[in-house]
């Protein structure tokens, strides 16, 4: 068995990401998530792979997209504002689908915000920070070792479904080091491979069974073409209705469809619950501690917490929401992931939020007074 | 006559959508003249183009190729070399999209000297828009933009590009196709990040706003304006007046290229080497 | 068990390379542990803080709430951090450069710059010297781990630092 070591989230994603196969890392430095690109210089070259540190945060991500195009499995990391700027090409590559993992580790915003404190406000901006109209996957990990497993996850998801995969940290988790013992083997997604030649008449963007392309790397001797213009399964472009309808639809429907297989959530102290605090990504550690407390004051009360953030866990909440007297939604920001939640609730159960965006975590008595006054609410 | 060149190309996409008289379809073919002279494999040759009238040369030439984001060609293509060194990465790319929206990618391309061979068409205006002034739109010059003459100083790319680091620099135009073919050629055997500027002539946009004539006018201008560098050199301050402009190669200085240099990082990390 | 240790100074000082070997030395030995940090924007000479939590259980809210244990390297951060100290928790003061201890009824006066100028001939090891000195104080990791965990940090380090002489 491996040993138990002191490791840092971003040092976690960064092994993470090489024990998936990543072999490609471009990167510039911001605040929290740098030692994510340290981490990456240092390893990538000793793994057969390259980093490069590019000058400024959308040349990072341009350059991950045409490295995977060119067959690496690929991966940047930010924060905030390097989330915003990097947002055309997220549409890009979801367009062109091209698979790559994305790292925000989120930190207090707008604008330059606070750059070493913690926040979890780009959740609505990972889902719909592009301009236009496509899905996303995004996942949140709470702990230094779930960091690692979700980047093999977000490295996996990417080749599967062809797709931009953001790996929505936060910086509670990001730099917290903490015991971990790392898994001596994981299981490798491989790259998409054509299944016929091109005498065969292999189209690049034609969808396989599960709706995703098998599009050639560059230097396999396909002569693929490659475009955020909407295409046909050519890859050329074409200004129709009809393409277009069917392209847009299809990339929904790949990732759609697949919901069960991607959408991962947690239950604690759910099994006779009747309240439920719904939480993410660092703050659910917190929530966790909050609920313990409950319960020993004998609330019955439970934490589910989210692992996927997108897609959205529609069937879980919508579930739930009928099965609760009340849910509280626990997150780092001023309400987002919280409205996600009432619209899968439908009413079913009353709402609440329990935000906190002043540049601290949450601490548990925060959330236990919230799971009192959402009690007492709603007997 | 022999058209050895047309296997370059994807017949199924031609006839292509720039304008009659546009200088685009020159150098696209001159880029693919080169390709040939060099015996480059269309499978092993990879065209990356940005967004504008230039960039959409990608789409008609028979070889992996990737139309990017506004600005961002030399950022992919970045990543395409260093994931796969064996592939010969040729950038298309037009004066907005090079030194605008691109140019802070294309100084540290020519600086970080990856092993790219860079097209800048250069039709002195944004075309695909309809005529807006770019940055190497000349001082006086009217765009839409600029309905009274353009007052922001231009770049010329190529001393940006020698200053920058790139590690071959050169220019031509549409008028001289076999030079710019040379040019463009000469690119291609440089391991490291190649510039080329090729003068192609936008009659819609530019020609029309600047009263330049027809296309064949403006290739005229392009013969009587050009003149070649070791002429040019030896032509008195006083006499490289109004719109005369050098071509020829400015600048070769080889380097070791980024990918060469990473390979001693690799070793230094105690990797494994190729 | 759960205890829970503030490292506490000003950027510089290595409170937060302190904190992470000590965290280190709690895993080697087997325990669940978890460090983390704020600091100021400056690499040095901003206020720094390092927090440990140590347990035998896993570990959920990754923050100090109250501490068992502050070392505080400064004036500043002795006045800042002290206040939410376990009434029962001890406050570790470096001599020094704390020359006004605050009003704390369990306090450790250690002259750990100064230890680290005239022993070890560095003030740069202040930080392995409070280690020392926490590591005795709290009994919570072996002193022979300490020294394992220090020498894949900092491999230049002296002995004589660790051990407190």
């Amino acid at each position: 068995m491996a040993k138990a070591r002191l490791m840092q989230g971003n040092e976690a994603c960064a092994e993470g990401a090489i024990a998936a196969g990543v072999n490609f890392f471009a990167g510039y430095p911001i605040t929290p998530s740098t030692e994510i690109a340290e981490t990456m210089a240092k390893l990538l070259p000793k793994h057969g792979g390259k980093f490069v540190q590019m000058e400024d945060e959308i040349g990072s991500m341009g350059a991950i997209l045409g490295a995977a195009l060119a067959g690496a499995k690929s991966m940047d990391a930010t924060s905030g504002p390097g989330f915003s700027l990097k947002q055309e090409l997220i549409g890009y590559a979801a367009c062109a689908e091209i698979p790559c993992v994305l790292v925000n580790v989120q930190r207090v915003g707008p604008s330059t915000g606070q750059p070493t404190a913690p926040s979890q406000a780009d959740v609505m901006q990972a889902r719909w920070g592009t301009h236009g109209d496509h899905p996303i996957i995004a996942l949140a990990p709470w702990s230094v070792r779930e960091t690692y497993d979700v980047t093999v996850m977000a490295v996996n998801y990417a080749e599967r479904f062809r797709t931009p995969v953001i790996l929505l940290m936060d910086e509670v988790v990001g730099h917290l080091r903490e015991k971990v013992v790392l898994p001596e083997h994981v299981d490798v997604y491989p790259r998409r491979k054509p299944k016929k030649t091109r005498a065969e008449g292999y189209q690049p963007y034609t969808p396989d069974d599960d709706l995703v392309p098998n599009v050639a790397d560059f230097g396999q001797g396909y002569h693929i073409h490659v475009t955020g213009l909407i295409h046909d399964e050519t890859g050329f472009p074409v200004g129709s209705p009809k393409i277009t309808e069917d392209s847009i639809a299809r990339l929904h429907e790949k990732i759609a469809r697949a919901g069960d297989e991607i959408i991962h959530t947690e239950s604690s102290f759910m099994d006779d619950a009747e309240y439920a605090v719904l939480a993410y990504g660092g703050t659910a550690r917190t929530a966790y501690e909050a609920v313990r407390a409950a319960r020993a004051k004998g609330i019955k009360v439970g934490l589910v917490r989210l692992i996927t953030i997108w897609p959205f866990a529609d069937k879980v909440v919508a579930a739930l929401a009928k099965k609760m007297k009340g849910i509280l939604v626990a997150e780092m920001n001023y309400g987002q992931l919280v409205g996600e939640v009432r619209r899968a609730a439908a009413g079913a159960c009353p709402v609440e939020l329990c935000g906190k965006y002043n540049m601290q975590a949450f601490v548990p008595a925060e959330i236990e007074s919230a799971i009192d006054a959402l009690v007492a609410a709603h007997q | 006559m022999e058209r050895s060149y047309e296997k370059y190309f994807r017949q199924n996409r031609l006839p292509h959508l720039w304008c009659p008289g546009c200088g685009n379809g020159i150098a696209m073919k001159a880029i693919v003249q080169a390709i040939e002279k060099k015996g480059l494999s269309q499978d092993n040759t990879v065209i990356v183009s940005g967004i504008g009238c230039s960039s959409r040369a990608s789409g008609y030439m028979d070889f992996d190729t990737l139309h990017t984001a506004h600005g961002r060609a030399i950022p992919f293509a970045t990543g395409i070399k260093l994931a796969n060194p064996d592939l010969n990465v040729v950038v298309i790319t037009g004066d907005g999209d090079c030194t605008a929206i691109g140019g802070n990618h294309f100084i540290h391309g020519c600086r970080r000297n990856v092993d790219l061979t860079i097209v800048l068409f250069n039709n002195e205006i944004y075309g695909m828009t309809g005529g807006q002034a770019s940055p190497m739109t000349p001082l006086g010059k009217k765009a839409t933009t600029a309905p009274y003459g353009s007052v922001d100083r231009p770049f010329d790319a190529c001393k940006l590009a020698q200053a920058a680091g790139a590690t071959y620099v050169a220019r031509s135009t549409a008028f001289h196709v076999n030079h710019l073919v040379d040019m463009i050629a000469g690119g291609l055997d440089n391991k490291g990040f190649s510039f080329i500027e090729a003068y192609v002539q936008c009659p819609t946009a530019y020609g029309r706003k600047n009263k330049m004539g027809s296309p064949a006018n403006m290739l005229k201008w392009m013969r009587d304006n050009a003149v070649m560098k070791a002429a040019w050199d030896k032509l008195p301050d006083d006499k490289k007046t109004g719109e005369k402009f050098p071509i020829g190669l400015f600048y070769s200085a080889p380097a070791e290229d980024y990918d060469t240099a990473y390979d001693e990082v690799i070793e230094r990390a105690g990797g494994a080497t190729k | 068990m759960r205890k829970e240790l503030r490292f506490s100074g000003s950027g510089g000082q290595g409170v937060i390379t302190a904190a992470i070997i000590f965290a280190e030395a709690a895993v080697a030995e087997g325990k669940e542990a978890v460090q983390s940090q704020s600091y100021g924007p400056e690499a040095r000479g901003g206020a720094s803080k390092a927090e440990v939590i140590i347990d035998d259980k896993t570990i959920y809210h990754p923050h100090v709430e109250t501490p068992d244990l502050v070392l505080a390297m400064t004036q500043k951060a002795a006045d800042k951090y002290y206040k939410d100290l376990n009434p029962d928790g001890l406050l570790v003061l470096d001599e020094e450069l704390v020359p006004n201890p605050p009003d704390f009824p369990h306090i450790v006066r250690v002259p750990i710059t100064k230890l680290a100028i005239e022993e070890v001939g560095k003030p740069l090891f202040a930080n392995i010297v409070a280690l020392g000195a926490l590591t005795h104080l709290t009994g919570l990791v072996s002193f022979d781990q300490v020294k394992d965990s220090v020498s894949h940090r900092v491999p230049q380090v002296g002995w004589d630092a660790v051990e407190g002489k």
